[in-house]
Formats: C-alpha cells, sequence, structure tokens
C-alpha cells in the first residue's frame, strides 16, 4: 500500500502486550538490560496505563502465598493447581512462579498498592490465597514501574501500534511486524528475543448477550487471542489448548462471586433443587480423584450447578442476604456494632464491584437490588481462554534451570521456536497466576530473555521481500475494500469482502454450535467438531477477503483472524483428547468419561508454517517428588 | 449505549493533539469529529463499561447507560476520581442513592521505584530476580 510509511525499529529485547505480565517483564528486564547496554522496547496496542485485563481494576490478589509468614509452601500451591485442573499442570512453572509471586506482591504495596491489613499490621485473606485489594488504580500503579523501569534503562514504550505477526527464520524469532492504529505506518520490529504477552481471548464463542451488552464479557473483549496466533505461526508447540475456562459469575454483568464465596461464606443454590453442591455430591464420585478432594475443582462446582440448569431447577442464585445476616447475627444484640458492621460489609460488597465490575453495580443499581435483603442470580458465561486463570491453554515452555523436570530444552519461559518466550495468558499449563502470579512469571521472563540475549544474541537479519510479503498481507483488507467499496450503495454489503463483525459473528456460530458453547450447553462430540472443521476451512479462506475502511477496522480484521486461530486451535484439541476431564468446562457426549489410563496427559499441537500442517502430540505429566 | 459523550459539555480536548478518552480507551473505541470538536463512542456494543473514559474526561463530559439489552433503566454509578482516592455516588432505580468513597494509591503518582527500594543483586545466573531474596522477605528462594 503506497501510502503507508514502513518504519524499521531495533532494538535487543522486544515484548509484545502491555498487561500484568509485560509490565513484569519490563521491569525486571530493564534491570539487567542495564547493566549489559541492552535496549529493551514494550509495544503495547492501548495505553499502558489503562491496557490488559486489569485495565478496569481489581479487587483482590488472587496468588499470595505468604512464605515469609509460614503461611503456606510452594509444595502447597503446585498440589492446589494440580487439583483444580484434574491432575494436568506443569509443575515445574506452578512452583516457579509460587515461589516469586510474593516478592510481585510485596513491590506492588511499595509503588502504593493498597492492600488491606488488619489490626496486627497483616494482610486481609480473602481466602486461603487471596488477598484483599482498594485496587481500582492496581494497572495504573503497576504500569508506572515499568515505564519508570524502562526510562531509567534507555528503553522504549510504543502506545497504539497492533503487532500481527511474528518474524521467523529457520525456528528462530527475529521480530514481528504490525501497524499504528494512529496514523498510516506499518511497523517493522528487529529484535534479538521477543516476548509474547498478549493476554488471553474472547468473542471466540458467541457471547450470551448479543445485543448491545456484547461487549460485557467477563474477560476483556480486547483480548483477542493474539498470543495465541503469534505463537501458532511462529511455529511454537502448544500446550491446553482445549482448556477453556467458563466462570460462574453474577448473571448478565458478569461481577466478582470470589469476595462471596470466600470471603462472605456464601452458599449457591439452584430456585428448585437447592444446594447443588450437596444435593449433588455423589456425581464427584465419577470425577475420582480430583471430585473427591478438597478443593473441588471450579469445573466441577459449574458442572453440578449445570446440570440442575439442565433439569430445570435454575435460575441459580448466590444467597447474599442470607450470608449478610449471618456475619452480622453474632452482633445482633449491640445494636450500634450491628449497624457499623452492616456498613461496613455493604461497602465491601459495593467495592468488590465497583473497582473491577462496574457494570454489576449499575446492574444491581437498576434492578434495586440490595444484597443484605435479597438473593442475586448466577450463571455460567462463555467460554474463555485464559491460562492464568482457572483455564490453561498457551505455548509450551521451558522450566526453571535448576529443576530436573522433562521439560528443559533452553532457557526458562522460551517457547519451542528459538528467542521466543511467553508469559501470563501467553504461557500454557501454570493455571491460577492470576494479576500477581503474571506479573512474577513476567519477571522470571525477562531475567530468562536478557539471559539468552547476552549469551546467545545474534543481529537479526530479515529478508526484505518477506517483511514486503508481509506488509501486503497485514494491509490487504484495506486494499480489498478501497477496490470494491464503492459498488455497492451499502459499504457493508459487498461481494467482494467480508467485514469484521460479521466475520467475527461467523467464527461465533461455530464455535457455539459445534465446539460446545453456551447454546449447546457447553457439549460437544466428535460428530459436531468434525463438522466444525469443515466450516473451519471456508471461513479461513475467507480470512483473506476481509474488508477495511480504516485502521480500526484493520485492528478488527485482524483481532478477529487471531480469534480464529485460537479457535481452531482449540476444536483440534477437543478432537484428539478422547474423553471428557473437564465436565464444568466442556463435555464431550461420544467420550463423556474421565479416562485416567489414557489421557492423563497434556494434549499439545503444533503448526508447521512450511507445511501448514498440524501434528498433536500426547505429553507426559511429570510430578514433583514428593509432593 | 455503554459509554457516552455529553454534547454539550465535551469540548474536544481542543488544544491537544489527541483527546483523553482516545488515548486512555483500552478498546480504541472513541473517536475525535474534529469539525465538532466532540468525541464520539464509535462501537458502544464493544465497550467494556471500564469507564477509563469516564474517569480520565477532564470535563466531565462521558457517562455511561447501563447496557440496554438487560439493564432496566435509570440507574448510574458515576465516579470522581482524585490523585488518592475515589468517589462513587451509585443512583438506583428507585431514586435511591449511596454513596462511597475508596482509596486508589498510597503514594504521589508518578513516584513508583521499580526496585521498591529494596536491596538488589548482580547474578544473572541465579533464580533470584532483581530484588530477591530481599523483596520474598526470604533469605534465599526457595528451591524444591
Amino acid at each position: 500500500m503506497a501510502n503507508f510509511e514502513t518504519v524499521e525499529v531495533s532494538t535487543d529485547l522486544l515484548i509484545v502486550g502491555g498487561g500484568f505480565s509485560a509490565c513484569g517483564v519490563a521491569t525486571e528486564a530493564a534491570y539487567w538490560a542495564k547493566k549489559n547496554g541492552l535496549k529493551v522496547t514494550l509495544v503495547d496496542k492501548a495505553a499502558l496505563d489503562r491496557s490488559g485485563a486489569v485495565a478496569m481494576g481489581l479487587s483482590a490478589i488472587n496468588q499470595y502465598l505468604g512464605i515469609r509468614d509460614g503461611q503456606n509452601t510452594c509444595e502447597d500451591y503446585v498440589r492446589y493447581v494440580r487439583q483444580d485442573l484434574m491432575g494436568v499442570s506443569r509443575e515445574d512453572l506452578v512452583y516457579n512462579i509460587a515461589r516469586h509471586v510474593d516478592s510481585s506482591v510485596h513491590l506492588f504495596e511499595k509503588w502504593g498498592l493498597k492492600i488491606w491489613l488488619d489490626e496486627d499490621g497483616k494482610y486481609v485473606h480473602e481466602g486461603r490465597w487471596q488477598l484483599m485489594i482498594n485496587g481500582e488504580s492496581y494497572k495504573n500503579i503497576v504500569a508506572e514501574a515499568a515505564k519508570n523501569a524502562l526510562k531509567e534503562a534507555g528503553g522504549e514504550v510504543m502506545e497504539r501500534i497492533f503487532i500481527t505477526d511474528p518474524i521467523v527464520e529457520n525456528n528462530k524469532v527475529v521480530g514481528a511486524v504490525g501497524f499504528s492504529t494512529r496514523e498510516e505506518k506499518f511497523y517493522v520490529f528487529k529484535a534479538k528475543a521477543v516476548v509474547c504477552t498478549m493476554g488471553g481471548a474472547v468473542h471466540v464463542f458467541r457471547p450470551r448477550s448479543t445485543g448491545e451488552g456484547f461487549g460485557r464479557s467477563w474477560y476483556p473483549p480486547f483480548n483477542t487471542g493474539s498470543s495465541a496466533y503469534f505463537t501458532i505461526k511462529a511455529g511454537a508447540e502448544m500446550t491446553c489448548q482445549e482448556v477453556r475456562f467458563i466462570p460462574v459469575r453474577f448473571k448478565d454483568a458478569y461481577g466478582p462471586v470470589g469476595a462471596w464465596f470466600l470471603l462472605f461464606k456464601s452458599r449457591a443454590i439452584s430456585a428448585g433443587g437447592g444446594e447443588y453442591m450437596s444435593v449433588r455430591k455423589d456425581e464427584l464420585n465419577n470425577w475420582a480423584p480430583y471430585g473427591l478432594a478438597k478443593p473441588i475443582p471450579a469445573n466441577l462446582r459449574n458442572y453440578l450447578g449445570m446440570l440442575d440448569i439442565e433439569q430445570g431447577f435454575g435460575p441459580l442464585y448466590m444467597e447474599t442476604d442470607e450470608a449478610i445476616q449471618k456475619i452480622a447475627s453474632s452482633l445482633k444484640d449491640d445494636q450500634k456494632a450491628f449497624k457499623k458492621k452492616m456498613k461496613e460489609l455493604e461497602s465491601e460488597a459495593w467495592e468488590d464491584f465497583l473497582d473491577m465490575t462496574i457494570s454489576q453495580a449499575i446492574l444491581w443499581a437498576s434492578q434495586n437490588v440490595k444484597p443484605e435483603e435479597k438473593h442475586s442470580e448466577i450463571a455460567a458465561c462463555e467460554p474463555y481462554f485464559i491460562g492464568s486463570h482457572s483455564g490453561a491453554s498457551g505455548a509450551w515452555i521451558s522450566g526453571p534451570e535448576d529443576m530436573e523436570t522433562p521439560y528443559k530444552w533452553g532457557y526458562a519461559q522460551m517457547t519451542t521456536v528459538d528467542g521466543l518466550f511467553a508469559a501470563g495468558d501467553a504461557s500454557g499449563a501454570s493455571s491460577h497466576k492470576f494479576s500477581s502470579g503474571s506479573h512474577a512469571e513476567g519477571r522470571i521472563t525477562g531475567k530468562a530473555a536478557i539471559k539468552y540475549i547476552i549469551e546467545k544474541g545474534t543481529e537479526p537479519s530479515i529478508d526484505s521481500a518477506k517483511v514486503e510479503e508481509l506488509k501486503a498481507t497485514v494491509l490487504a483488507p484495506m486494499e480489498l475494500y478501497a477496490a470494491h467499496s464503492d459498488e455497492t450503495t451499502d459499504v457493508t454489503v459487498n461481494a467482494n469482502y467480508i467485514l469484521p463483525e460479521q466475520f467475527m459473528y461467523r467464527l461465533q456460530k461455530i464455535m457455539d454450535e459445534y465446539a460446545g458453547g453456551v447454546s449447546s450447553a457447553f457439549k460437544t462430540s466428535k460428530f459436531l467438531l468434525d463438522r466444525a472443521m469443515e466450516l473451519f476451512v471456508f471461513l479461513k479462506e475467507d480470512s483473506e477477503k476481509l474488508g477495511a475502511g480504516s485502521l480500526h477496522d484493520l485492528m478488527r480484521c485482524w483481532e478477529n483472524i487471531h480469534r480464529m486461530w485460537q479457535g481452531e486451535a482449540h476444536v483440534r484439541t477437543m478432537l484428539f483428547r478422547e474423553e471428557t476431564r473437564w465436565p464444568g468446562y466442556y463435555y464431550r457426549t461420544d467420550t463423556p468419561k474421565m479416562d485416567e489410563d489414557n489421557w492423563k496427559c497434556f494434549a499439545n499441537c503444533k503448526f508447521d508454517p512450511a507445511s501448514s500442517e498440524w501434528e498433536m502430540s500426547k505429553k507426559e505429566i511429570w510430578n514433583i517428588p514428593g509432593v | 449505549m455503554p459509554s457516552f459523550v455529553i454534547k454539550e459539555k465535551c469540548d474536544g480536548c481542543k488544544g491537544q493533539d489527541k483527546t483523553a478518552c482516545m488515548y486512555i480507551c483500552p478498546n480504541d473505541l472513541m473517536v475525535l469529529d474534529k469539525d465538532a470538536m466532540k468525541a464520539t463512542n464509535r462501537d458502544p456494543k464493544m465497550c467494556w463499561e471500564c469507564m477509563c473514559c469516564v474517569k480520565i474526561c477532564p470535563q466531565q463530559a462521558m457517562d455511561v447507560r447501563g447496557y440496554a439489552d438487560f439493564v432496566p433503566m435509570g440507574a448510574s454509578a458515576t465516579p470522581l476520581r482524585g490523585s488518592q482516592d475515589i468517589m462513587w455516588t451509585v443512583k438506583f432505580r428507585d431514586g435511591s442513592i449511596k454513596r462511597f468513597k475508596f482509596p486508589i494509591r498510597t503514594t504521589e503518582e508518578g513516584t513508583a521505584d521499580p526496585l521498591g527500594g529494596y536491596s538488589t543483586q548482580d547474578d544473572i545466573n541465579s533464580e533470584a530476580l532483581a530484588t530477591e531474596p530481599a523483596s520474598l522477605g526470604l533469605d534465599a528462594v526457595p528451591t524444591v
């Protein structure tokens, strides 16, 4: 495209993404880069102050071990994650994050995050691993430290640049390409190492709300599968692409339930069936040993609620009124103390929403909900890809250097592509890292990537013909639109191109109806998945017919191509795993049982950029000895 | 329409190269009509209602109207974000009002020291990160 200037940026370490893991990478990498005279560049598609999953804020830190106070050990955390993911987790990665996460939290506090303290000056725990915070500005604070670190080290933050593709030569990453969403510029980044931290994926599946509330996803709509696409297209091996996450949250606005379950000890019931976790507890025997240990895995808790819904016992409710009255009842003889406690609880309950899901506060206010007076509806949301939470999808990465495992082929956090690292939602099988653990994992990655550059870094050489080819591909939607949009009286309906919004609906329809979305009650089968793969062939072909009339739409085109690849990896891996292991995430009706003998393993996939073939494989699960 | 701009109050952040809402929106939704000098949310159905735009607007020209496909009319949550805390006014459909004030940070904006004042170490080969083990509050990084 003639009027798009090509801007070349050379750096040593390139960080693509701007969320918590990216900020962790930047903060740590800057320290080591400065010592070694290296340059770090971070590229964000939005503004670092408010980009990524914590853009709105958070009301809790979900991973803190309290090792210094003897509250928990890293081994405790490994057991917790193993249990929640039905035995499937990279214990080396989980352990590695666990041993560094407390220091991220201590740093957050120094930077200015207000963590609740009790009368003895100790952190207030929401649950065993969770801390309560006043977190409206959580992201601003963490971004500020990252920016200050980069500034100090002569690094750079570049905002409003959307990264589309990696540049790889002989299975070694040498950079990335993208475009400005503000001016007609095509960017070519050359780097000795690249860290992929572009978050998980939302809107791969059709959401429950399809009108104006389409954007009210639980995870943000601007997490569009870019991490998965970037690593898959680079040729990196991927893991746990079948392990989506479906959170149960307050219905429609998706407000958090953690404080209600953990802090207020609230019960969940179905209107017709009662407390499903106790009524249906025998069902848990079918998912032994994970179903019979505590805490019961998130997907099994989902599943028991889903069974009530299936039987017509819904809606599901969070018994907020009962919980609040129970907490306050111990003070019922002291009217003054009772009133004070009720006011405190009310404030805590509302802050929980206002800090991280403002829509839920608006929804409650619009329905005149007073949680101390009346219960509130909860529901399973739509499926998300979020390796940092209770999902597990991401790249298959090398483990920590000081542990003897089957998972080491280089530097910690490096994918199977030389020089390409991943953290946060971009790295797989290390669930339950949340905001703090993603930051800690970013820090681990930042140090490892700088070490890689010091020891193995070479000047990237990039084939200019390849760059031109990439430029043409990336900008193709604008060319196509410009060539044909004048042919019809309505630019949205044209026989020669498809706009990104309609393309997204097509992807979502396939995923929802064939791959176990909301409208299929999260059920799928080989037959349905095979049909999804047939429809994917057309969809992929038509991705070359995407049209964009603006830079914003060009970004939307690429976001949806990224989503499509995440969707395909998901379908392929659900097809490969011939069992049902996480019934509350997805249920394969043709293989409805868990098969410990054959499928207690990682299901990995790999796309070969040269042949365009996918290869599926099983990888063994290694447990930390004695844990 | 999730976040929206109050026409009378918006001045397009005149005199600046971009508007505050355009700068901050994590989903690139805000656009400026330079002739009218008014900003608009170009795609309300992709709005997460994170209110980053509402909080940053220097003219208080932005607000959120709950998603029309599931939120009954008449309620609102209005933030006023200062340097240390945020005030919220929650208006219910029935007209009742609740007000809350929460801290947002304990330090001055811009002052975050990346190393947190912890002692640092220089061994690139060690499992310890820059500020560890000091920032862990331990003598050494745990190992298996």
